[in-house]
Parts: C-alpha cells; structure tokens; sequence
C-alpha cells in the first residue's frame, strides 16, 4: 500500500541528504519525494509517498521524528487531502494532429506553454491520475521527453495554524537580537 | 533543561567575551565540566590544540595522545560508560576523522555519550579534494545522532552547547563536530547562556500512566512473569528499582548482554544472559513465559534469535525510552514510552507482592539441565578459557576500592566472561554489543580507568582482537603507569569466526589462524610487567600477582585452541533451538586444581 507522509524540517544544508541517508541505510521504498519551502520561512516541507506496509511506514514515520532537524511528522495517507502533482511533455506534433492534442490538453485543463514546428511542450497539473491519464493520450502521438513531479499534499479542511520560526531568526534570537528583514525571509541557514 | 547527567550548565545571561574560534571549544568543554579528551592532533585542527595549552597548563583539561584516532573514540567511550558524562574525543581533518568513525559507530550503537571534534580544511577549500579534506559530516552522519558542519565562527557556541545536550539528553548517542580551520582562528563573540531550543528533538517524551496502568495489570495477573532487561536500565540508574519490583512480584530477570549486572547475577531470580550465547535456561524461560516486561533494551537479533518464533505465548511489555524502537523488530502488546526513571517508579506501587514457585521450579530444573550439559564445572587439566574467567572472578570479586570493572573486547571471550563472571553490580561490564568492535577492550579500559584511577580495571581480551588497538599500550606508559590489568585469552585463532567456520563451514579454518608475537616481550618493549601463563594452576597466583603489582600488568593466557562457546543458537534459529556442548568422551583426571567454579 502506498502511504503519503508529510515533513516539515529546518532548511540546511545537507538535511535532504540526513533524510534520504536514513531512508536508504534502513532500507525503505521511497516512491517519490517532494521538497520545498513551506510558509515559514527556514522551515522546508517534504512530501512522501512510501510504498510498503504498516510496521514500515511506522518505523518511517518514527526515524524521520528522530533526526533531530525534522521538526515534524504527518501522514496523512488516511486523512481527506489535495494531492496534485505537475508534468511537462513534449509531444511530437504534425499540422494535421496539432488541433487534436490542443482540443485533449483542454479537455485535461492543460496548458500548452510552448510550440514550434514539429513539437509543443503541454503541462499539465493534477492529481496523479489524471496527469497519468494524459501522458498516455499523448503517449500515441509521440512523447519526445517529459518531466514529472511527485505529488504534493496538504489536508483539507481547517488546521491547526501553527507559526514556525527560520533557522536565522532562531540564531538571532538564541544570539540575543531581534531578527533583521533579510533574516527572517532568509532560507538558508547554518 | 537537561535533565539526567546535566552539569548544571548555566543559562543565566552572560556578557558576551571576545575569542577566537579554538578557544570556544575549550571554554565549552570547560561549561560542560569536560576533564579530559581523547585525540590526535593535525593540521587542520592544529589552532584548537593551540589553544589549549593554557587550560593544559593550568590543570583544568587534560588531553591524552592515543596512538590511532579510532581509540581515542573508544576511549572517549570507555570514560562515558564508566561514569555516565559525555566522553571527549577530538581529531584532525581527513584519515583523522574517518579513522573515528569505527568508535563512534560502536558508541551511538550501545546509547553512549560522545561529542567527537574533528578538524575540516578552510571553507574557501571546502569541496575542492583539498589535502586531507573528506566529508565528515556525510561519512559519519549514519553513525551519529547528530553532526554540524561549523563555516561561521558565531555559529560556534551554539553549536557546542547543542551538541552536548543531544549526546546527553535522552536516549545517549554521538554528535559529531566538524570545524573548519578558518572558523578556528576567526575571532567571534563567545556566550553560553543560550536556551536550547531544538522543535525536532524530543528527548524525555511524556509518559502515558495509562500505559503502565495496563503494564501492571498484565504483570499482576501473569503466572510466567519474565523481565528482559538491558542496557537502559542501567542508563536510567534504576537498577535498584528494578531489584525492588521483581522481588515483589518474584519475577526472574534475563539480562542482555549490556545488560549485565542490572540485578546482582548472584541474585536467586537473576538467569543470567539470554540470546545466541545465553544459557538453555534463560533461553527457555523467556520462551516459555506469558507476560515479558522488557525493560530497556530494543530485541537485537542476537537476543530474539528467529523473530517469528520469539516468545509466542508471551504478552510483550515494552518500557522504552526511544520511540523508534518501540515495534521495530518485536511489536509490544503494552508499549510503555518514556523514561525508565519515571515510569518504573511509577509502575512498582501498581505491582502486586507475588510469588510464582511453580514457574520459578520449572526454571530451576532447567538450570540443572544447563548445569549439566553447558556449563564445565569439572576440573581442567588444560587451560582453558572459561576456567580462566572464573578464575579472574574469584581474584577480583572482592577488589578493594569498589567493584572490578571488566572490559571485554569482542568473540568467544566476551561470550565466556558474560557466562563464567558473576555481575554482581550494574555497569561493571563495558563491552561492545551493538557493533561487536574487535579491538575496543584496551583503549575503552584506559578511559574507564582514568575515570576511576583507583578501582581495578581489566582488559579481557583475544589475541586477534588485542593486536588491533595494542599499540595505545604506549598510552598507558604516557599517561603515569596507568593500572589497567590486561587478560590476553591467547589461543591461536579468531575464536569465534573459528567456531562459526567449525559448525557451518565444515571446519574449513579459512583466515582464522592468527600468529602473535610474544605478548611477554612487547609488554617489555612497553616496559609493562607481563607473564605468560600455561597450565590451569598458574592462573589465581599469576592473577594475584597482576593485581597485587602496582600499575599496569599483562597476563598472556596460552589456552587450549580449539574451544567452543557453548550454548549457542544458530544465526536465524529460535533462541530454544540450541548447540549444546558435547559432553566430553573421557570425564578428565584430577588435576590437582581445586574446582572453584
């Protein structure tokens, strides 16, 4: 079964490579990883989605709240959620098919962003169905390279808001000063 | 607030006082009440070893050259298992920091505190293949609970203070630091009054007195009652406790290997080790048992034997501290997350005065079965090993100034000494467990005798695995004659690997026969008395000698080669699926040796 888990971590650097060298050393299946900021400034969300059973997505859950830059763990596999993800392919075209894979991108609410002669690049964002949906449509036409990203997820619904400091604020302040601007939007970090 | 081992370390605000880089290390260590660290220095850490010679001078830190990097982990290791603080090793860029790696791995492995410092070239040099540059962070990151990387000199104290508080609070483990040499000799503001504020890191958890209601409920009604204790207990300082509840309830107790010593094995309810070389009976007790209130410990492979079929009448009790342990390899009916210190007091007023006779004689006469076929009782003839180690119980049992700590390196003598020495007192066996380190038993007995100069310290150790680390010999000389009394179990093989290869191998010795130099002459050479012992009656007087001897003392025990651990459990066996020992052809003559087993 296929789990989708949310983290929330300090941004630094190498704590992409603490998260993923935990996953490979305990050999968990990743399907795929998402990474980037979240609203708080110096804090980075992941989303996962963990191919395996319950005991694994347990041990996941428990070793990513371990590291001690991850500062939180969600997984809402069984919690109402948004989850969509985005491609970006490009299909061979011809004159006499090129209306055809318009009229089909926007039956999918796609977006064609860019066409040259014998090609055009489609993107398309959606929950991972329909995006899969799509690239087998264009798959008939000729898909000459594409670009996929996991999905990302948030739950529906009213959440908790909960404000989370950057790293640079929290120095500032550990160093006994009020945060300046650039530090407060910085996203790097020690 | 650090809660357990805490130097209370201030956090009353503090005027922040100009210094460079290399001197906050050392005013860090200072806060956190450090006497000694273990290293090598180098070029890149060479400004923080600068820096240290005023403290040096003044008495206030001491720091111990070892001869190999990897020792000074080890050490660092063996200070912070004898007393429980955090142990200090520090090492240059490069070779210096990988040759840690192996000490630290063995220390996080088996919950020990350890803040290693390592050099880190300059940051402009940083991912450039620099002269002695390698990723330090990256190479020891699997084996750390934490590590930073220091490229800003105000960064620094922060970073110190964390890195203590991660090693010390909660479930133990080491923080590794990797300072560039640029941010050593920068000039930064030093402080040290900070707050740790880690959202990530939840040390102490809250625990859940529901849970230990229904821990209770269990133990009140079981008729089997087993404790599996480990190293936590010891950790969290509650053996005591532990000895109160299961003598209220009559509960026997099976330790782990680091568990050792949690009640006194002398204790009528102590059975002593359990797992892949832990006696039948332990074995068979803990799978015979209906409730098992495992304390502490997280169900390595060498104490469940087969998962699936470990303990499968019993209902789990699981008292952990770390929550990723908890389901990991067994899956607890009651977990009970938290602290020892806290939830065991918690539980021993719920628990109920039991007595369990008929489960105790079940277990009693399966001891006489073990008595029988495992354990050599009868007089030796021929050294050998387990003769030897009872024969070190009786010579240090009594020892004057507290009781002997014995450090154990790994193989066939580390099995031996768990089953033919009797711990009668809590953290009198350091030993690797987790990661097996040959080579740890000398350098971790240096560091636990220099934390305790006065009590008896012995290294046990193979000829294999001395001859990995017998080059910190040398730090024995250096650092004023220290103690330590050193066992080599000398039989000619890597024991252990010898035994697998004799059971699974069909006896194909491949890579198992080691030479050894004469251990009397290379104690000389290190100017430590040495002896070298043969026959069965020269061990208690040869054994009295070492410790009536002043300093330290090396006894090269010549035993019988081809001797094997027994019980043993087959990697991948269930922990009742035994080798027993074959009982020997012909019973052996009188030797004239008094049997003291």
């Amino acid at each position: 079964m296929k789990y989708t888990l949310i983290a929330w971590m300090r941004d630094k650097p190498g704590v992409l490579s603490r998260v993923s060298g935990m996953m490979r050393r305990r050999n968990f299946n990743i399907d795929s990883l998402q990474v980037g900021h979240s609203e708080s400034p110096g804090i980075s969300r992941m989303t996962f989605v963990v191919d395996g059973n319950e005991r694994m997505v347990d041990q996941v859950i428990k070793q990513l709240r371990k590291l001690v830059d991850v500062t939180r763990v969600d997984n809402i596999t069984e919690q109402p959620i948004v989850a969509r993800e985005m491609a970006l392919i490009r299909v061979s075209t011809s004159a006499e098919n090129r209306s055809e894979i318009v009229q089909m991108v926007n039956i999918y609410r796609g977006e064609i962003v860019d066409v040259a002669l014998d090609s055009m690049i489609v993107q398309i964002v959606g929950s991972e169905d329909r995006v899969a949906s799509l690239i087998d449509l264009l798959d008939n036409f000729g898909i000459l390279e594409m670009v996929r990203t996991g999905p990302v997820a948030m739950s529906r619904g009213q959440v908790e808001h909960k404000h989370r400091r950057s790293t640079a604020v929290w120095r500032a302040q550990a160093n006994g000063r009020d945060a300046t601007a650039a530090e407060r939007f910085k996203t790097g970090g020690v | 607030m650090p809660k357990r081992n805490g130097k209370a370390v201030s956090t009353a605000p503090e005027k922040p006082v100009p210094m460079k880089g290399a001197q906050m290390v050392w005013e860090a260590l200072m806060r956190e009440g450090v006497r000694v660290v273990y290293g090598h220095p180098g070029g890149a850490i060479l400004p923080t070893y600068d820096a240290l010679s005023p403290y040096e001078a003044e008495g206030k830190i001491h720091h111990v050259l070892v001869r190999h990097e990897q020792c000074a982990a080890h050490m660092a290791d063996g200070w912070a298992r004898a007393t429980g603080e955090v142990g200090v090793c520090i090492a240059t860029s490069g070779p210096g920091a990988t040759n840690l790696v192996t000490g630290l791995a063995t220390a996080q492995m088996d919950s020990v505190p350890v803040v290693a410092i390592t050099g880190q070239v300059p940051t402009n040099l940083l991912g450039t293949d620099a002269f002695q540059e390698s990723d330090v962070v990256g190479v020891s990151a699997p084996v750390c609970k934490h590590n930073y990387l220091v490229t800003d000199v105000n960064d620094l104290p922060l970073i110190l203070k964390e890195a203590f508080y991660i090693a010390r609070e909660g479930r133990p483990g080491v923080v590794l630091i990797d300072i560039c040499k640029d941010v050593q000799n920068a000039e930064g503001l030093f402080r040290y009054d900070f707050e740790i504020d880690l959202p990530g890191f939840e040390p102490w958890p809250n625990v859940d007195m529901s849970a230990v209601q229904k821990a209770a409920e269990l133990i009140n009604c079981a008729e089997r009652p087993l404790v599996l204790s480990g190293h936590g207990v010891q950790l969290a300082g509650m053996g005591r406790e532990l000895l109160e509840l299961v003598e209220k309830a009559e509960i026997p107790v099976v330790t782990t290997l680091l568990g050792a010593g949690n009640i006194p094995e002398s204790h009528p309810l102590s059975l002593g080790m359990g797992g892949m070389h832990g006696e039948a009976y332990a074995n068979r007790a803990v799978q015979a048992c209906d409730v098992l209130i495992a304390m502490g410990m997280r169900f390595d492979d060498r104490i469940t034997g087969r998962l699936d079929s470990f303990a499968k009448q019993a209902k789990i009790i699981h008292f952990e501290l770390d929550k990723a342990e908890v389901g990991k390899n067994v899956v607890p009916d009651v977990p009970v997350i938290g602290d020892l210190a806290e939830t065991l007091p918690a539980l021993l007023p719920l628990i109920e005065e039991r007595r369990h006779q008929v489960w105790l004689q079940e277990i009693k006469e399966w001891e006489g079965d073990t008595e029988q076929s495992d354990i050599i009782n009868y007089e030796v003839d021929e050294l050998i090993p387990p003769f030897v180690i009872r024969q070190l119980w009786h010579a240090t049992h009594n020892a004057k100034n507290g009781p002997p700590i014995i450090v154990t390196d790994v193989g066939q003598h580390q099995m031996w000494e768990c089953q033919y020495f009797t711990h009668d007192h809590v953290g009198q066996l350091l030993t690797s467990g987790g990661l097996g380190t040959m080579g740890y038993a000398l350098p971790a007995a240096i560091g636990a005798q220099m934390a305790f100069p006065n009590r008896l310290v012995w290294a046990v150790a193979g000829d294999g695995g001395f001859q990995m680390t017998l080059q910190e010999l040398a730090v024995i000389k250096q650092e004023g004659n220290l103690p330590v009394k050193i066992a080599i179990i000398n039989n000619g093989f890597l024991g252990m690997v010898r035994q697998w290869q004799q059971f699974f191998y069909d006896k194909r010795y491949t890579g198992t026969p080691v030479w050894s130099p004469d251990f009397v002459k290379l104690a000389e050479a290190y100017q430590i008395p040495a002896l070298a012992v043969t026959k069965p009656e020269e061990v208690a007087p040869a054994l009295d000698k070492a410790i009536a001897t002043p300093g330290p003392f090396l006894i090269d025990f010549r035993v019988k080669e081809e001797v094997n651990v027994y019980p043993m459990v087959a990697p991948g066996a269930a922990v009742d699926q035994l080798i027993r020992r074959p009982k020997p052809a012909v019973m052996q003559g009188y030797s004239g040796v008094q049997p003291s087993w």
